[in-house]
């Protein structure tokens, strides 16, 4: 067998040789280096490339590819739509990743991923190799998901799902409505991103229309028989908008939509809404990037717990909402745990450095209405099937507003510590 | 800032006679103060034999130059106050007491304030009994409580890994900022290990009440936790 450093690497015995050798075995300009190149600049993305620079203290090249220059998060994007935060203070830059980590940011798609080769191929021509590969790209909508409704249709029906310009159609289209009109929410089937995100958002359109259009109405149609911190939303809907929010479960048709983007209507089960903002959220399933890869089992990447490698290919790692890991939800918070784990993972088989075991946690913190917030959250272990549930616990209905108050603190202050752990 | 002005009535400033024979140690009630000090217990000490912990000890506070005490590692936010010439005299105690980031922004100290002006007063009259000038620390036993959980001395004794610490504190920083700064979730760099010992332990065996702490304290071993006060309390 010729030793080159393809296949030197990834084999565990020999990685802690394989730094002091490459440099010396190879020279293909780019030092020798052990090569990570990660698809996706998100809480997934940017938190592993931010602990592979920063622990490998430049012993691993890391390549950064994410097509925006500003980030917009989805967490907190729907406070902007409840008028609790601008836009600008959930949008975020690459530059201290690149200039105190040393991450190279390439802002362009990826479009192919050759496995045997390993390398990826980005829209604008360029070809990036790797000894590692993560993809940490989120999620994309299922085609047909909604009938009526395609991504043609995104502007007239924002899905609001990904942040950033369609977060603020949607504001706009939420400022914009008549006195007393009808917003409508088509809710995802399970699983999605973001589980709370549909009901906080509900809460949060409310609360936008209590101050400025006390009469509109709300309509939510979902396919699902209930959902997260349901008895926790419920209340609050009752207590802050009393009369304002119907939730149509699949017993009543709540599945059963159609939806009209020429002419702003909504069938539910043969009752068609006129809707005056309509917000339609589509079944989801991997980025793209993951099935062009040919990774995935159905939607999802399916992954190993332990390390977060693909269950398909082992020299990538699939992070966040797109892979298929077990118990945990798909959120920002559970990406960037992931990514912690993978991060471990990749530098010990690159550069011989110690590995710790997986752990993982999740935290979603919801706002309901000023200073009214919630939150569910649990630990997690690898287990040779899956990523398994160990602990959790879940705010309270009728707690006390010191304590509500105190949580919504709480989530205004992991929002600035997670993106600082993700962004430097 | 009523009480303050009363105070400068009585030092004779305004010369009022009925404001004569105020005494100008009666901040406020020093017994009552003593209970309202229960809530500074956990990170500050004061009295005999009193040492840093999370905070500094309090002895000698009062006309004291901020960031002073030896041995103590401060955030840069009180540095800089104390490069720009902050003293603790009465009147910034008063105002720190009330709003810890209104007067010093950057400050470590995870504490929302005393808005109520008499528990100001009464703790800084109980305080007030540990700065006499000269700096004669008073016969009182020290007011640091019996800890929180009962540790065996091996536990506590445990050195924790830095290097397993830092790879466990991956966990932490989601929500906890590493820069010791701190918006709604408490700072944790820094401390005496100790205390970050203590405090995990009184999580981990729900003492203290936050759920998700509970949470991420239960699964920690001993040494899980000696690793992360090792590595959190030397972060520059």
């Amino acid at each position: 067998m010729t030793l080159n450093r393809r296949n030197f690497m990834g084999k565990g015995a020999a990685v802690a040789a394989a730094s002091l050798a490459a440099p010396m075995v190879m020279a293909d300009g780019h030092g020798g280096k052990p090569r990570v190149v990660i698809v996706g600049g998100g809480a997934g993305g940017a938190t592993a490339a931010r602990y592979i620079a920063k622990g490998s203290k430049g012993e691993i090249d890391v390549t950064l590819v994410e097509p925006t220059r500003q980030y917009y998060t989805c967490f907190f994007s729907n406070l902007y739509l409840g008028g609790f935060r601008d836009l600008s203070s959930i949008g975020h830059t690459y530059g201290t990743l690149a200039s105190e980590y040393g991450v190279n940011v390439v802002h362009d798609w990826a479009v192919g991923i050759d496995r045997d080769a390993k390398t990826v191929s980005l829209a604008g021509g360029d070809t990036l190799s790797y000894d590692r590969l993560i993809l940490s790209p989120g999620i994309d909508f299922v085609e047909g998901a909604v009938n009526g409704w395609d991504i043609s249709a995104q502007n007239a029906m924002p899905h609001a799902y990904k942040a950033g310009s369609q977060s603020e159609l949607l504001k706009a289209q939420i400022d914009a409505m008549p006195q007393g009109g009808t917003f409508v929410m088509v809710a995802p089937p399970n699983p999605f991103r973001c589980p709370p995100g549909p009901y906080e958002r509900i809460s949060m359109v409310a609360h936008t229309l209590k101050a400025n259009n006390p009469t509109a109405k709300i309509i939510i149609a979902d396919p699902k028989p209930k959902f997260s911190k349901q008895a926790l939303f419920q209340e609050a809907w009752s207590n802050h908008y009393d009369g304002m929010i119907e939730w149509i479960g699949p017993d009543f048709g709540g599945g059963n939509v159609t939806v009209d983007p020429a002419a702003m209507t909504v069938d539910i089960d043969g009752e068609v809404v006129k809707a005056d903002v309509c917000n339609v959220i589509p079944a989801m399933k991997a980025g793209r990037i993951c099935e062009i890869a040919g990774i995935n089992d159905g939607n999802w990447a399916p992954v190993n717990g332990h390390t977060m490698q693909s269950r398909i290919d082992e020299n990538i790692h699939v992070l966040g909402d797109a892979c298929a890991q077990g118990d945990m939800p798909k959120s920002g918070f559970s990406a960037n745990s992931q990514a912690k784990v993978a991060a471990n993972a990749v530098r010990g088989a690159l550069t011989g450095s110690k590995v710790f075991p997986a752990k993982f946690s999740n935290t979603c913190w919801s706002l309901l209405d000023t200073d009214d917030g919630i939150k569910v959250g649990a630990t997690y272990e690898a287990t040779d099937e899956k990523i398994a549930k160990i602990d959790g616990f879940i705010s309270k209905t009728g707690e006390d507003a010191a304590l509500r108050k105190a949580t919504y603190e709480e989530s205004v202050g992991w929002y600035a510590g997670i993106t600082a752990d993700m962004f430097g | 800032m009523r009480w303050i002005y009363g105070m400068l009535l009585g030092f004779g400033l305004l010369g009022s006679p009925a404001w004569a024979e105020y005494d100008v140690h009666a901040i406020g009630d020093a017994e009552k103060g003593a209970k309202v000090f229960n809530k500074c217990k956990g990170c500050h000490q004061v009295g005999e034999g009193a040492k840093n912990r999370v905070g500094p000890h309090l002895n000698g506070v009062f006309d004291r130059a901020a960031a002073a005490v030896e041995g103590f590692k401060y955030s840069k936010g009180l540095q800089r106050a104390a490069d720009g010439g902050l003293i603790w005299d009465l009147e910034h105690l008063d105002a720190y007491l009330e709003n810890p980031k209104a007067l010093v922004s950057g400050t470590r100290m995870s504490f929302r304030g005393l808005k109520k002006q008499h528990d100001r007063a009464n703790v800084l009259a109980f305080m007030r009994a540990y700065s006499d000038d000269p700096q004669n620390i008073p016969e009182a036993a020290p007011t640091a409580v019996a800890s929180e959980v009962e540790l065996s001395p091996e536990t506590l004794a445990l050195i924790g890994d830095p290097e397993y610490g830092e790879y466990l504190s991956n966990e932490c920083t989601t929500c906890h900022q590493k820069d010791g700064s701190d918006q709604g979730i408490p700072s944790i760099t820094l401390w005496p290990a100790e205390d970050f010992v203590i405090a995990m332990h009184a999580y981990k065996v729900k003492v203290r009440s936050h759920p998700v702490m509970q949470m991420m304290a239960g699964r920690l071993d001993d040494e899980e936790i000696a690793a992360l006060a090792a590595y959190f309390g030397n972060l520059e």
